[in-house]
C-alpha cells in the first residue's frame, strides 16, 4: 500500500441551488477542485463519485459517466464509478479513491460526491432519504429519519440524562461555525431558545435539530504521497481511511444508543493511523440530527459514552476547545446534500489543516478527522488527515 | 415591456370585498397546526365569499363602484379586461358578464385574462395601450379572485376573495400613470393543471426565485427608466401573498414601512391574488392627496411583475368619496367557522 494525499479540494456553495442542475454542480465543483490540484484532464486516472439517490431527487442515474462527461473527460475513456451507502455516498467515493491510489492500480484519482435535492418537494426527498432505512421493517411502520434519531435522542436522554439544552447547543454551536463559511447553507446565528421554539417534527427533535435539503458537490483530488509535492504546496496526507456496517433496521442493534459502525471505523483508522482520539485537533462529524453529533463525538472516542452533551454544553466541541468539531458548520448549518456530505468533510479539513479555513481556523491543526454516516449507522466511514 | 410619458391613467376605481371573514387561527385550529402560522404569515383573517359569489360577481360589484365612483357613461368603455386565476367558467368569458351587468355598449372588446396574482395588472397595461393609441376613449381592467387553497395545504391559510376595477382613460384623471415596466420569465413556482380542483406550488421556490426576483427586477427597471428611488414617492405597493413578502421586498429596494402601511392590507383580508396588488393600490388611493406619487409592483407566479409609477391628481378630491373604500368593506366583517367556510368555498362534494 502507497501513502496517499490529497492535492486539491473544491466545494460548491451549499444551499437551495434553484438555478443550477445536478451536472450544474458537478462541472462547478470539479473544475475548482482540478484548478486548485493544478492538474490537467489528461493526467487523470479515474474518478469516483458518491450520489445516493439521483434516481429520485433527478430522476438521473449512470451519474459515472455522467460526471466524466461533464467533466469534460468522456473522450479519455477513464473509468467512472458511482458508490452508493445512502448519506455516507460521498466518505465512501473518498474511500475508493484513496484504494484505487494506496493499491498502484491508479496515481491522480478525483473523488467527487454530489447531491440535487431541492427538484422535488420535501415529500419526495424525505421519502427518497427513507430509503437509507430499512424500507420493509422499518419505513413500512410509518418510521422517517427523524423518528428514528428521535427515539435514540430519548434513550440518550433517559440512560445518560443528555438535556433537551445540550442537543440544542449542537446547533447553536453548528450554526456558530457555519456563519464563518462561505460555502454554508445558512449564515445566521441562533440560540438555544430558538430551537427549543421551533417546531417539533419528532419528540425530542425539532425543526433546528435537523439538517437541512440542501444542492450542493464536492471533489478531492488524490495522488501517491511521492509525487504530492509536484502539485501541491501543502499536501495533505490520507493516514487512515476505514468503513464499517451494522444492521441496517435500528431494532436489531445490540445498543441504539451507539452506532457500533462508528466504534468499529474508528477503532481501525485509529489503529492504520497509530493515534489516539485525543490527538485529533478538527473534525467533522456526522449531525444530521443534533443528537447524531453527541453519538459521533462519543463513538469515535473525543469523551466518554453519555458525556457527550455536557461535553458540548461546555463548549469542549467548540472552536477552541479539546476537538473543534464540524468548523464548517457541519450538516446542521453547512447543510447536507447526502451524496456531497462526506467529500466536503474532507474539503473541509483539508482547508484547516493547509491554515485555509478564514474565521473559521483552528489554530495549528495538524491532523484532522472527518467521520460520514448513512443512514442511521447501518454504515459508518472515518478518515484521518494529517498535515 | 416599457412606457413612460404616457399621459394617461386612471379615470376611477371600485373595489369589493365579500362581507365573510375566517380567522387564519381556526384554519390552524382545524388541521391541528401548533406553530402560530397567523403570526408567522402576517396573516390574521381573510376575507370568504359567500355562497353565490364568485369571480364574476365580484368583478361587476367592483365595476360599478368605479362607474359610479366617476360617474361615468359606461358606453364609453372600449375595452374589458378581466384578469383572474378562477373565472368560473373553463370557457366563456367573464367580461361579458361584466359587461352586460354595468351597461355598457356591445361596440367594445372583452377577454379574459390569466397570469395567476398579477392579471389585472396586465389588464391595466393592455388598456393604457388602446387608449393612447386612440383606438378606445375608456379601458376597463379589473382584478378579482375567488382563489383555492387545498384543504390543509400553506395556500390554504391565505386564499381569499376580493377584486378591483379601475377605468383607464386620457381625460379626468384622477391619477396618471407615469411609466411602466414589466419583468417576466418562465419561472414554474405554482400553477393548477387543466381540471384540477387546487393549484399545486414549489413551497419555498415560490420565494427568492419567484416573488422576489421578479418583484425587485421590474421595480428596479422602472425605477432605473424614470431615474428615480424609492424617496421619490410617498407610498408603495407590492403584490401581497402574505404580510411577510410585501414588507421584506419593501425594505430590500429601500422603501420604508411607512410607505407600504396604507396599501397592506393582507393582514386582515387575505391573499385575494389578482385583486391583491389592485386593492393595496386602492386602499392607498384612499387616502393619497394631490399630488402625492405611488409606486406599484404587482407580481403573478410563473412568473412576472408589472411596476407602475402614479401620480394624484387634484381630481381625487373630488370623487374619492362617492364609493365605498377598501377600509369600509374590511370594517363589515362577519366571521364564520371553518365548517361554514368549507360550504362557502365548495369544499365538500356530494
Amino acid at each position: 500500500m502507497r501513502a496517499v494525499s490529497i492535492i486539491g479540494v473544491g466545494c460548491t456553495r451549499f444551499g437551495e441551488r434553484w438555478d443550477s442542475s445536478l451536472r450544474d454542480l458537478v462541472v462547478e465543483t470539479g473544475i475548482a477542485a482540478i484548478e486548485d490540484a493544478g492538474v490537467t484532464g489528461e493526467t487523470i486516472d479515474a474518478l469516483y463519485v458518491g450520489n445516493m439517490s439521483g434516481g429520485r431527487f433527478v430522476e438521473q442515474e449512470h451519474i459515472g459517466a455522467l460526471i466524466a462527461d461533464y467533466a469534460g473527460l468522456s473522450s479519455l475513456h477513464i473509468p467512472s464509478t458511482r458508490v452508493e451507502a445512502a448519506c455516507a455516498s460521498g466518505g465512501l467515493a473518498l474511500r475508493e479513491a484513496f484504494l484505487a491510489v494506496a493499491s498502484g492500480y491508479a496515481d491522480i484519482v478525483i473523488a467527487a460526491g454530489v447531491e440535487k435535492m431541492t427538484d422535488v418537494s420535501s415529500g419526495v426527498a424525505a421519502d427518497a432519504l427513507a430509503a437509507a432505512a430499512d424500507r420493509e421493517w422499518e419505513c413500512f411502520f410509518g418510521a422517517t429519519f427523524p423518528a428514528l434519531y428521535a427515539m435514540i435522542a430519548r434513550l440518550h436522554m433517559r440512560k445518560y440524562g443528555t438535556t433537551r439544552e445540550q442537543l440544542a447547543q449542537v446547533a447553536v454551536k453548528n450554526h456558530h461555525h457555519g456563519h464563518m463559511n462561505p460555502i454554508a447553507q445558512y449564515h445566521t446565528e441562533i440560540s438555544v431558545e430558538d430551537v427549543m421554539n421551533s417546531p417539533l417534527v419528532a419528540d425530542p427533535l425539532r425543526v433546528l435539530d435537523c439538517s437541512p435539503i440542501t444542492d450542493g458537490a464536492a471533489a478531492v483530488v488524490l495522488a501517491p504521497s511521492e509525487i504530492a509535492s509536484r502539485y501541491s504546496d501543502t499536501p495533505i496526507r490520507i493516514l487512515a481511511s476505514a468503513q464499517a456496517s451494522d444492521s441496517l433496521a435500528l431494532h436489531d442493534r445490540r445498543d441504539i444508543t451507539t452506532l457500533d459502525s462508528t466504534v468499529h471505523a474508528a477503532k481501525r483508522a485509529f489503529s492504520q493511523a497509530r493515534l489516539t482520539p485525543e490527538e485529533i485537533d478538527v473534525a467533522e462529524v456526522h449531525d444530521c440530527f443534533t443528537i447524531g453529533e453527541i453519538l459521533a463525538i462519543e463513538d469515535l472516542g473525543f469523551f466518554p459514552k453519555g458525556e457527550g452533551g455536557i461535553a458540548t454544553e461546555e463548549g469542549r466541541t467548540s472552536i477552541g476547545g479539546d476537538v473543534a468539531v464540524n468548523t464548517s458548520g457541519g450538516l446542521k448549518a453547512c447543510g447536507h446534500p447526502v451524496g456531497a456530505t462526506g467529500i466536503k468533510q474532507a474539503c473541509e479539513i483539508v482547508l484547516q489543516l493547509r491554515g485555509e479555513a478564514g474565521k473559521r481556523q483552528v489554530d495549528e491543526a495538524e491532523i484532522g478527522l472527518t467521520h460520514n454516516v448513512g443512514g442511521s449507522g447501518g454504515t459508518a466511514l472515518v478518515h484521518i488527515l494529517s498535515r | 415591456m416599457r412606457g413612460d410619458h404616457l399621459g394617461v391613467g386612471i379615470v376611477s376605481y371600485g373595489v369589493y370585498i365579500p362581507r365573510y371573514r375566517i380567522k387564519v387561527d381556526e384554519i390552524a385550529r382545524v388541521w391541528g397546526e401548533v406553530e402560530d402560522v397567523a403570526r408567522s404569515l402576517n396573516v390574521y383573517e381573510k376575507a370568504v365569499p359567500d355562497l353565490d359569489e364568485d369571480t364574476a360577481t365580484i368583478a361587476v360589484e367592483a365595476a360599478r363602484n368605479a362607474i359610479s365612483r366617476a360617474d361615468l357613461d359606461p358606453r364609453r368603455i372600449g375595452a374589458i379586461y378581466t384578469g383572474s386565476e378562477s373565472h368560473p367558467y373553463a370557457v366563456k368569458p367573464t367580461g361579458t358578464i361584466v359587461g352586460e351587468a354595468i351597461g355598457c355598449s356591445h361596440s367594445h372588446t372583452v377577454a379574459d385574462m390569466e397570469f395567476a396574482c398579477k392579471a389585472g395588472t396586465a389588464a391595466i397595461q393592455a388598456c393604457l395601450g388602446l387608449v393612447r393609441s386612440g383606438m378606445i376613449d375608456l379601458g376597463l381592467a379589473i382584478g378579482a379572485d375567488v382563489s383555492q387553497g387545498a384543504p390543509g395545504d400553506a395556500l390554504e391559510y391565505t386564499a381569499a376573495a376580493g377584486g378591483a376595477a379601475y377605468v383607464v382613460g386620457s381625460k379626468d384623471l384622477i391619477a396618471e400613470i407615469e411609466g411602466t415596466y414589466s419583468f417576466t420569465t418562465d419561472t414554474p413556482d405554482f400553477w393548477r393543471r387543466e381540471g384540477m380542483p387546487y393549484p399545486e406550488h414549489g413551497g419555498r421556490f415560490t420565494g427568492e426565485p419567484a416573488y422576489f426576483k421578479h418583484v425587485t427586477s421590474a421595480a428596479k427597471g422602472l425605477m432605473e427608466i424614470l431615474g428615480r428611488g424609492p424617496e421619490d414617492y410617498d407610498y408603495a405597493v407590492f403584490h401581497q401573498p402574505n404580510g411577510k413578502f410585501p414588507v421584506r421586498v419593501a425594505a430590500k429596494l429601500g422603501f420604508k414601512k411607512e410607505q407600504i402601511a396604507p396599501g397592506l392590507v393582507v393582514p386582515l383580508i387575505g391573499n385575494t391574488y389578482s385583486g391583491s396588488t389592485l386593492i393595496g393600490l386602492a386602499a392607498t388611493l384612499d387616502q393619497a392627496k394631490p399630488g402625492e406619487s405611488i409606486f406599484v409592483t404587482s407580481f403573478g407566479s410563473g412568473a412576472g411583475s408589472d411596476a407602475f409609477s402614479i401620480r394624484v391628481t387634484e381630481r381625487i378630491d373630488d370623487i374619492r368619496d362617492r364609493a365605498p373604500s377598501v377600509r369600509d368593506y374590511i370594517a363589515i366583517a362577519e366571521y364564520i367557522d371553518y365548517a361554514r367556510y368549507a360550504k362557502h368555498k365548495g369544499k365538500l362534494r356530494l
